[in-house]
């Protein structure tokens, strides 16, 4: 209880330190106002940004629903890279598992046309399997040839966005009369069903159930993790391979098994943006998220609870960001800013102390991959 | 005992170099030998080299068969690694020679490209060698790449280059300097602050793009540097021109590369950094400063990666623009572990990233029936097979990654 306190606490204190680090820029970058000496403007400005900044993310229905559509994906690509972390690996692939993800699910949501009671689980399975299957790639390479991961997922991140793009162009997936790379939208019995779909004339909440499956997620990832002998097993690997193989445990199996879970977590990712928010893929659907998701695992430590949450954090600092871009002139880049203050200064606890002049033993963070050499 | 397993694993390796050869041979057979036409391969101003490309494949496929069988059955010793260079660099130019079946090409003009565009993955690598062979492991080059690409812009147009290229530097080094203070004083995980750092760098040079240059283009035009023909060198015909017609940030690679290369194993510095990144305490007990000597490094890593990131605005396109280095940074990192932290080995795996680049803007021009998709994907799947394919593990130095008490 007492290290929740004392968590919760240098949590809150990053922020706001990161908060006071994004007010100075915002006022430094307004170049004209400061050389024409008006130095009300800048601070007006920023009072307007960081207003913006909570309205849009809690401050309605509307804003909330948005914070919910931003958090679904980053925490399904969150746990894929914190699962990872657990077996001592580092998993920068997350973008393409999610497009691998991505796109099964959608040719399972348009090829059929099932009731939804069976359709949306096959889809969704199927995005789990596709993003498994091509998270476990790397998992293989690193067992068999020793190739680190971190090179391999880079690699496949870029090759998975440039062939979806070529498949969306293909006959299998392109949407009839469309020339860009874009896709059939997938049927009707697919479509994860909308949050607040009981409030009829609300068609602007986006908030889908895909939320349901992401918070699903992470208990399952609670789960795998201390209840189970696999779960077991990826964390003694990741915590000391050598030990690890001592007791027995096919540290080899294990990295394969981490990262197709970890695949599997990205994929379902994928498929809930495709089966809940755009019901069709284009070669944007993964975004950044799974570079965001990194940050998501690295604030939230790995742990289930702290991934989740970490993702609600983000996703509701991206849906303010908008309405902050919609309200000033401060770009929405800025909250790309404040995510990496954030993660920088809760990972440097011994830092917050100094800045903040705490008193007492430091918050330890534990390592959260052991080099290269592994 | 550990003698039988190594020579198990290498005799593995040996017979995965075979199967690779029959691959390449059945390609070349199959595909290379599937368009009419001579292709000319432009070498100087004068000189074209024109091969006939089927014919040129049908030869090219039975050698490869022939040094499949030679391989698989006896192994070429010491020479193996000269068989494998040359079958890759036969099988490349046959790749082209049908790519550019019925046309011409300019092939210098391309190998030039390479060299330029390898520029600043290679410093970017430097920048990861220096930083982790004493120890603090260096994933925020893609964030110092940027940056300075980001500054420097600004700074040299508002003052210059050269006060462009000292604007660049100072950004690496600052960024550099946080994630020193941060991993060496404040023990931070040094993988989170150098993703923090790459974080950083997108979200700040992002906003400062839209903030700050689209409304003041005036602080975002510069006039980006010519290529220098180096006296006599550049005379040497073909390679002369490779080489030695390029601007002065591919000199400085030259240079860089160089010497890193003795710095790290002839001198006293160099030797007192690669025992830090070992094994830090038997420095430390040695009387080594270990962590100043961290700090030294990681800064001169900064340095470095700040020229590189230089290279977009002033020694290529002129300009900034979101995003511009497209994760560079990263494949940087790619080439520290494909080179096992070794200058050299780090600038070979650069070149061969930014041939797959030049190629694939060159092939892009031609017929092929490639979709262009997989031309661009093709470097990162070039990197991606020679990684996992013969580069296989590679040992990091031991104490990367570790935090350091002094004594």
């Amino acid at each position: 209880m007492k290290s929740l306190f004392a968590s919760l606490r240098y949590t809150l204190l990053a922020v706001v330190a990161s908060l006071v680090v994004g007010a100075f820029i915002i006022v430094i970058t307004d170049i004209e106002a400061l050389g024409s000496g008006d130095f009300g403007k800048p601070f007006a400005t920023l009072w307007t940004a960081y207003t913006s900044l909570f309205t849009g993310s809690f401050g309605s229905l509307r804003a909330i629903s948005n914070t919910i559509t931003g958090a679904t994906p980053l925490m399904l690509a969150g746990l894929a890279v914190s699962l990872a972390f657990k077996a001592g690996l580092f998993n920068i692939g997350a973008t393409g598992q999610m497009l691998a993800g991505g796109m099964t699910g959608l040719w399972v949501g348009f090829a059929f046309d099932l009731p939804g009671i069976v359709h949306v689980p096959l889809a969704l399975l199927a995005g789990a399997i596709g993003g498994a299957l091509f998270g476990a790639f790397p998992g293989v390479l690193k067992a068999r040839t020793g190739a680190h991961e971190v090179i391999t997922t880079i690699m496949l991140n870029n090759i998975a966005a440039f062939t979806v793009l070529w498949l969306l162009k293909t006959e299998a997936f392109k949407r009839e009369g469309r020339s860009d790379a874009i896709s059939k939208f997938v049927s009707d019995g697919a479509r994860l069903p909308r949050l607040f779909g009981f409030l009829d004339k609300r068609i602007d909440l986006l908030a889908h159930s895909g939320f349901i499956v992401a918070v699903a997620s992470v208990v399952l990832f609670w789960w795998i993790l201390n209840r189970t002998t696999i779960g077991f097993e990826l964390r003694a690997t990741g915590l000391n391979q050598d030990a690890a193989k001592y007791a027995g445990i096919r540290t080899k199996t294990m990295v394969v098994v981490a990262m197709a879970l970890a695949g599997a977590f990205a994929g379902l990712a994928g498929a809930s943006e495709v089966l809940g928010l755009y019901g069709f893929a284009s070669a944007s659907l993964a975004g950044d998220i799974g570079f965001d998701a990194i940050a998501v695992a690295l604030l939230g430590r790995s742990s289930p609870l702290g991934t989740a949450v970490s993702a609600i954090l983000f996703g509701a600092l991206q849906a303010g960001g908008r309405q902050m871009q919609v309200n000033t002139d401060v770009p929405i880049d800025l909250i790309v800013v404040l995510r990496a203050l954030i993660v920088m200064f809760i990972a440097a606890p011994l830092l917050v102390k100094a800045i903040f002049r705490i008193r007492g033993e430091a918050h330890s963070y534990g390592q959260t991959f052991r080099g290269w050499g592994g | 005992m550990t003698v039988l397993v190594q020579s198990a694993e290498q005799r593995k390796r040996a017979r995965n170099v075979g199967i690779a050869y029959l691959v390449l041979a059945a390609v070349t057979l199959f595909l290379f030998t599937q368009r009419p036409g001579d292709a000319g391969f432009r070498l100087t101003s004068t000189a074209t080299l024109t091969l006939p490309a089927q014919a040129f494949g049908y030869a090219l496929g039975v050698i490869l068969v022939a040094v499949a069988v030679g391989q698989l059955w006896r192994g070429f010793g010491r020479l193996s690694n000269v068989v494998l260079a040359l079958a890759t660099a036969l099988f490349f130019m046959s790749f082209l020679s049908w790519a550019a079946a019925g046309e011409s090409f300019s092939f210098v003009g391309m190998l030039q490209d390479t060299v330029t565009r390898c520029v600043p993955i290679t410093l970017g690598a430097i920048g990861g060698i220096l930083s982790e062979r004493s120890g603090v492991i260096n994933i925020s080059i893609e964030g110092m790449l940027l940056g300075s690409a980001c500054t420097s812009a600004i700074g040299a147009s508002l003052w210059g280059l050269w006060v462009g290229v000292f604007v660049g530097i100072a950004t690496g080094v600052a960024l550099a300097a946080v994630l020193a203070v941060l991993s060496i004083r404040y023990k931070v995980d040094q993988v989170i602050v150098g993703f923090a750092i790459n974080f950083f760098a997108l979200g700040i040079t992002s906003f400062i793009s839209f903030r700050v240059l689209v409304p003041n283009p005036e602080l975002n035009s510069l006039r980006p540097v010519q290529p220098i023909r180096l006296p006599l060198l550049s005379d040497i015909p073909f390679v002369g021109e490779v080489l030695f017609v390029q601007t002065i940030f591919v000199y400085f690679t030259y240079v860089a590369v160089a010497f890193t290369t003795w710095a790290l194993y002839r001198t006293k510095w160099g030797l007192r950094t690669r025992a830090s990144g070992e094994y830090p305490k038997a420095a430390g007990t040695l009387g080594v400063r270990v962590l100043r000597l961290r700090y030294q490094n990681v800064l001169l890593a900064g340095a470095v990666a700040g020229i590189g990131g230089a290279w977009w605005p002033i020694g290529t396109v002129g300009r900034f623009d979101q995003n511009i280095t497209g994760g560079r940074g990263f494949i940087a990192l790619a080439a520290v572990i494909f080179g096992r932290w070794h200058p050299v080995g780090a600038f070979t795996g650069a070149l061969v990233f930014a041939l797959a680049e030049a190629v694939r803007l060159k092939i892009g021009n031609f017929k092929t029936g490639i979709p262009s998709e997989f031309l661009i994907m093709a470097p990162y799947v070039v990197t991606l097979v020679v990684v996992a394919g013969f580069i296989g593990a590679s040992r990091a130095p031991k104490a990367a990654g570790q935090p350091y008490d002094e004594q």
